[in-house]
């Protein structure tokens, strides 16, 4: 597959405006004992969005080639299986 | 040789092969593939550790709001990196040059802030042997800012290079790959900064 047009700069503006968004309201919920109950899954959901936001368009894996992709994500989920295996097998999880 | 002679016959070089891989930039995936897996055992490491503090401080000695301003730092970094690259696809390389500068003055920015932190912490009693949990801290930040210096130089390197127009693709270390590291650096930060930090408190 080949590669599609990068974003404008317009859109890239617009993705750091949205990270620093997404940054104050992570920094929120810990001070915020309402949330203590969905502090966990909501800090690790705002943490894959704006991992998302930068790989899919800072690093534009969104528009280029597959390949990349490929390769980047068995990084990843060799990053995840590892984490998973440690904190098994220390009975940590 | 002229910058504009040189990004012309790569930009016609580059469409002769629409098609064919530049394989440095599939090297870099490679390599950013490999750094996941470091950075995951890392974590792993820290998360296993996390409350083993024995009798030193714990993660209640972070101070949020300093880290914060910090992450913001990195993540506009992130953006300013964006735009030198983007600059540098439209041939201007006197704004990709002014990007790639704020970029690497970001970046130390947040060095600045870590050593800072790290003296905080070493102050309060945090040291690199306190504890399984210091140990684990300072490794994981400590590569984590180790890559980030790296990234300065490469980025300062590149400042230096196009004062007289020696960065253009097809060179060993252009701005996109470097930028395809740096962003990698702060996805990196992204994460440790959830899981240490705000997790933690």
């Amino acid at each position: 597959m080949t590669e599609r047009a990068h974003p404008t700069p317009r859109v890239y503006w617009m993705i750091a405006l949205i990270l620093a968004v997404l940054t104050a309201i992570e920094v929120t919920i810990p001070q915020v004992s309402a949330f203590d109950g969905v502090k966990v899954p909501a800090l690790l959901g705002l943490g894959a969005i704006k991992f998302g936001a930068v790989i899919g368009f800072f690093m534009h894996l969104r528009f280029d080639r597959k390949l990349y992709r490929n390769v980047f994500f068995v990084g990843l989920l060799g990053a995840l299986l590892l984490f998973v295996v440690v904190l098994l097998t220390f009975e940590a999880l | 040789m002229t910058l504009s002679e040189m990004t012309a016959g790569t930009a016609g070089h580059e469409a002769e092969h629409h098609d064919v891989i530049p394989i440095r930039k599939v090297a870099v995936w490679v390599f950013l593939a490999s750094e996941c897996m470091f950075f995951g055992a890392m974590i792993s490491t820290f998360l296993l550790y996390r409350s083993t503090t024995g009798d030193g401080p714990g993660a209640e000695i972070f101070n949020l709001a300093f880290t914060s301003a910090s992450s913001f730092v990195l993540l506009m970094s992130s953006l300013t990196m964006v735009l030198a690259h983007h600059a540098y696809e439209r041939r201007d390389l006197r704004q990709a040059r002014v990007w790639l500068t704020g970029t690497g003055l970001l970046g130390i920015t947040f060095l600045s802030g870590q050593i800072f932190e790290f003296t905080e912490f070493v102050h309060g009693g945090l040291k690199l042997s306190t504890s399984p949990f210091g140990s684990a801290f300072y490794m994981l930040t400590g590569f984590h800012g180790a890559h980030v210096a790296i990234g300065v130089l490469m980025l300062l390197g590149m400042v230096i290079l196009s004062l007289d127009g020696r960065i253009y693709a097809r060179r060993g270390l252009n701005i996109e790959l470097v930028g395809l590291y740096w962003h990698f650096v702060d996805i990196v930060w992204i994460v440790i900064f959830t899981v240490v930090y705000l997790l933690q408190v």
